[in-house]
């Protein structure tokens, strides 16, 4: 019997206010404990909420850019249920009208593009911390009350690639609205995943696993990749899934069911009476619809269209809106019509270089004449070859000069003539009559490994291709 | 006279012409406490020391010099505030409701020792205060009535000047009724319920407990008014009532309903308020039957929403950040003891009932159920409305009965409140002021509802009642 | 509406309340006597009615998003039955 997983994912995104969701205390990161506190999110005997303008455009703002139905009428409620971390013991959630309903999220896997349904997106309030020691927990507060967009798909993920997909997705869109950092490190992102197999073809979905303790995307992947694996051999051994929630561990690879039993959870949901209900009149949408920016999707097939782009390098240039705008003012910079090289030069060596120099492609200190000189210097005017390049560049970023001078201070420009490499060409064959014979015996590629060698020789001066060219007339 | 048995009006106009000090009054607010309170314990955690009454900055306020006493369940930065329950024994609040600070802003004088109440304002006649009940100061032997049964007897027995307190169900008017003072709830919306340790989110208001009208104006005037802090607070202008002080009355329409004068219905009162109403006559009211068709359900609604609003509330009283903590060593277990030895049996009777109502399986047929009656009862309101100005009615069906009395019967306790639960259900204004006594000498109260935001109405036919009965200036002997 | 004493005990256990066997034999009377009572409700005709959540017409009651003076720690903390450093402590949560 054949199955095929069927996966659904809750995300929590924090929103990016100033201010938490019902209360005027700040959201910032890393407070000293209990000190961004008011009786408010404290759950102080007395005190009422009163929601915070932004958090509910925020709201609205990524309801639209997910495509979903902004709700003409919405409210908050009450949902029941009792941990330190939740002063009140009840969190103020919204249950049968939230703001956004029915959009979808379009992903690619293996070059076909789907949409992922997305049921709902409601806001919320985040609970406290909790330290586990010996035998007692330590309760912070700061976290309480902290504005949280909760955003659910259907049971519409088919495998671990597209959760993945979906995940890096949303969190470009949300980074496009500037709603949210989305940082799982720092917990502005948050996601639990649900799993169930079902027999391939059928309709009915199966006994499902919830799976938390999520802290990545890598980890997404990899723990619903785990989960499949687990529920087929259950299933083929004619047995039984038992609906649990199960955490992920990381250094184990592995889940484990939660230790604390599963009680069937009565949460009283009912119409929390300290806020009168939100009326999203049809106008308002339409204002919040006009500030939001050109998002990925858009942006990239604007970039395949004028500049002439594949679908994957747009679609890994506009991942951030500031990687994306980086992009577009050296692609529009660069003279030539046939832009692929500038694509190439970003997602490729400037990409390498900011993650050596652990910055954002974006942070990277090159003007945009420089960039397109150098572009220039190697593709066209064959000045320096593609590995010079590359070191020119990165010297470009340490040192903020440009190629021009870099290249006469270190005397680095591409050897071209025929003269000056015919020393190092002769020296090489003779140093490899093996590979020479292989050359000749019809080996093709053989003659890139005598290519490397004269590179090394001209400490990568030499021009790559017109080496090839002697080597071959100098061999066959 | 004694200072302590004047009005606040009076005592503004001597304190304005430097006739008496503002220590002097609360000297003598002081002194009346220490002599009648061991008998009728309006106040709590009094302890043999004197009450609190400090005259701290006075200014130019409204207020100013006017010692003001609070219920148990209104927030006062740095002094105790318990709700008369054991689950807050030792709660300072770290910060002051809204109306405290608007009477501190008015140069009132808050007195540090509250008033007693119904734990949680659960109850009719404060005996469900985990401190004792208090004792009607018309007769000791009775209830003051609940919950506010302290604010009402301590400005009863000349205790207090003014006092403020809550009304959910009739928890101000109730008591009023039964020790002789005038008590107001205003509309929903008026007075912000920020600091108002809450009860049902959706039926609770402070309200105010006056020796006559003119004194409920001047406490109003201070304590109404949207604060952006509560998000249900109204954002309309206080008009100036005391514009409504010396009006009269001819043509006012008053709608009497038929459903709260029923057969069998206690005979003095009912020959009391009709009394009344028929004073109202003479002063030029138009007097007019009028039905109120859902009068029957409005207590089965009350007790529905109001105790799923209640067990909702009082779910943060868990002893993990302020006040009683159980004994244990695991955090489950630390609930379980903390509220089961914390609360009184009222409040565990409503929380589990509340509980009940809005867990799986039983909220369409309870809550959502109540809240579609809850409609209802209003639409009666808004219709009777739209020919009339107000309504009156007995505000309680039998004057105080006695300590003991009902205690044990939760459902009679809650049948004494159904005069006084449907304004809280339809969110509209309503006051309980004397209109006589009965044989045995407890008072009995005239309850006039209005339109909401109408309180004018309230106090322009209030105060012509009173101008021309000599209720309000009689006083217990104490 | 008979409220038997199992949905009584899951009740309880739902809201915290840890009662003895006298409070959950009382009760359990007390409640069916109140139950009983609410149960008249039955009898209103409420085709067509809409719910009252909220009996004022208020609507997007909304703040703005600037930031208001937090309470100081000794002013959060003064209430707590126990508390370490800056936290609030509790019994040991089983996970």
């Amino acid at each position: 019997m054949t199955y095929e997983p069927v996966i659904g994912l809750e995300v929590h995104v924090q929103l990016k206010t100033r201010t938490k969701i019902f209360c005027g205390c700040l959201t910032e990161f890393g407070a000293a404990p209990n000190t961004q506190v008011c009786p408010v999110c404290l759950g102080f005997p007395g005190a009422l909420p009163v929601l915070n303008r932004l958090a509910l455009e925020y709201a609205i703002k990524v309801g639209i850019a997910l495509n979903c139905t902004v709700q003409e009428f919405t409210k908050f409620d009450r949902k029941h249920y009792y941990y330190p971390d939740l002063p009140k013991n009840f969190q103020i959630s919204q249950y049968d009208l939230p703001i956004c309903k029915n959009g979808f999220l379009d992903v690619e896997v293996n070059g076909l593009t789907r949409p992922i349904k997305i049921l709902r997106a409601h806001l919320e309030e985040d609970a406290g911390k909790l330290i586990h020691e010996e035998d007692h927990s330590l309760v912070d507060l700061n976290r309480t009350g902290q504005p949280l967009l909760e955003i659910v798909t259907e049971p519409d993920i088919y495998s671990p690639e597209e959760a993945y997909e979906y995940l890096t997705n949303l969190k470009s869109i949300i980074q496009y609205l500037e709603v949210s950092d989305c940082d799982m490190e720092k917990g502005t992102l948050r996601c639990d995943a649900n799993i169930s197999l079902r027999p391939k073809g059928s309709g009915q979905l199966g006994t499902k696993s919830e799976i938390k303790n999520l802290n990545s995307f890598k980890a997404v992947r990899d723990a619903l990749a785990y989960e499949i694996e687990r529920h087929n051999q259950i299933l083929n051994n004619q047995e039984k899934i038992i609906q649990e929630t199960r955490l992920w561990d990381e250094k184990k690879g592995r889940t484990f069911p939660m230790r604390s039993k599963e009680e069937a959870k009565d949460y009283r949901y009912f119409p929390e009476p300290d806020l009168p209900p939100f009326m999203i009149s049809k106008e308002k949408i339409a204002e919040i619809k006009k500030i939001i920016p050109e998002l990925p999707k858009e942006k990239k097939l604007r970039f395949m269209r004028d500049y002439g782009l594949s679908e994957y390098d747009a679609r890994i240039l506009v991942m951030t809106r500031e990687k994306a705008g980086y992009a577009q003012e050296r692609l529009m910079a660069y003279p030539e019509k046939e832009k692929k090289s500038v694509a190439n030069w970003i997602n490729g060596p400037l990409a390498a270089i900011a993650a050596k120099l652990n910055c954002e492609i974006n942070e990277i200190k090159i003007s945009v004449k420089d960039f397109i000189d150098l572009i220039d210097l190697v593709e066209n005017k064959q000045v320096i070859n593609n590995l010079t390049g590359k070191e020119i560049l990165e010297q470009m970023a340490r040192t903020g000069k440009s190629p021009h001078n870099l290249i006469q201070e270190g005397n680095l420009s591409q050897i071209s003539d025929e003269a000056s490499l015919e020393k190092e060409i002769s020296a090489v064959i003779l140093a490899n009559p093996k590979v020479v014979a292989d050359v000749l015996s019809g080996k093709p590629n053989s003659i890139m490994f005598l290519v490397g060698q004269v590179m090394r020789q001209t400490q990568g001066k030499a021009n790559p291709k017109v080496v090839q060219e002697i080597l071959k007339r100098r061999i066959v | 006279m004694e200072l302590y048995s004047l009005t606040a009006h009076e005592l503004l106009e001597k304190l304005g012409k430097k006739e008496i000090s503002v220590e002097g009054l609360c000297s003598s607010v002081r002194n009346r406490i220490e002599d009648t309170d061991s008998k009728v314990k309006a106040y709590v955690r009094l302890a043999g020391s004197p009450a609190v009454v400090n005259p701290k900055a006075i200014n130019n306020g409204s207020l100013s010099g006017i010692p003001v006493s609070i219920k148990d369940n209104i927030c006062t930065e740095g002094y105790n505030t318990e709700c008369c329950s054991r689950i807050l024994a030792g709660f300072k609040p770290p910060y002051d409701a809204t109306v405290i600070r608007k009477l501190k802003d008015a140069g009132a004088i808050i007195l540090e020792s509250k008033t007693n109440m119904d734990e949680f304002a659960f109850g009719s006649s404060t005996e469900n205060s985990c401190f004792g009940p208090t004792h009607n100061p018309w007769n000791l032997d009775c209830v003051p009535g609940g919950s506010s049964g302290g604010s009402a007897a301590c400005v009863a027995a000349d205790e207090a000047i003014i006092a403020i307190g809550s009304d959910t169900g009739g928890s101000i008017r109730q008591p009023a009724a039964f020790c002789g003072v005038v008590g107001l709830k205003p509309t929903y919306g008026r007075v912000s319920r920020y600091g108002l340790i809450a009860f049902a989110s959706s039926l609770d208001q402070i309200g105010t407990f006056t020796k006559d009208i003119e004194d409920s104006c001047l406490l109003m005037q201070v304590i109404s008014g949207h604060d952006p802090m509560d998000a249900t607070s109204a954002d309309l202008k206080i008009p100036d009532y005391t514009r409504s002080l010396g009006q009269d009355i001819r043509g006012l329409k008053i709608g009497i309903p038929k459903e709260y004068f029923i057969e069998g219905m206690n005979r003095e009162v009912k020959t009391i308020v009709q009394e009344a109403i028929a004073k109202l006559k003479d002063l030029g009211a138009v007097i007019k039957e009028v039905s109120l068709p859902h009068t029957q359900y409005a207590v089965a609604v009350y007790y529905i929403l109001g105790t799923a609003e209640a067990s909702s509330n009082l779910a943060r009283f868990d002893g993990v950040q302020y006040g009683f903590r159980a004994k244990a060593s695991k955090l489950i277990e630390m609930y379980f003891k903390t509220r089961g030895q914390g609360f009184g049996q009222e409040a565990k009777r409503r929380i589990l009932l509340g509980t009940f109502a809005l867990s799986h399986g039983y909220y369409d047929a309870y809550y959502l159920k109540a809240l579609k009656v809850r409609t209802l009862i209003k639409n009666d309101f808004d219709a009777v409305f739209q020919d009339c100005d107000c309504i009156i009615t007995p505000t309680a069906p039998t004057p105080a009965f006695r300590i003991g009395e009902k205690s044990e019967e939760p459902l009679q306790m809650y049948l004494s409140d159904i005069y006084t639960i449907s304004a809280n259900l339809a969110g509209i204004p309503a006051i309980s002021l004397p209109c006589g006594f009965v044989k045995n000498g407890l008072p009995v109260g005239l309850q006039i509802l209005t339109k909401p935001f109408a309180e004018e109405t309230l106090f322009q036919l209030g105060h012509a009642y009173e101008r021309s009965t000599p209720w309000h200036k009689m006083k217990p002997k104490l | 509406m008979a409220l038997s004493r199992e949905t009584l005990k899951y009740v309880a256990d739902l809201s915290r309340i840890e009662l003895t066997p006298q409070e959950l034999e009382k009760l359990s009377l007390q409640l069916q006597t109140i139950l009983g009572f609410i149960d008249q409700l039955s009898k209103a005709d409420i085709a067509g009615i809409e719910p009252t959540s909220h009996i004022l017409p208020l609507s997007n009651v909304l703040r703005e998003d600037t930031p208001r003076e937090s309470l100081s720690i000794e002013k959060t903390l003064a209430n707590a039955p126990q508390k370490k450093d800056n936290f609030f402590v509790v019994p040991k949560v089983i996970e």
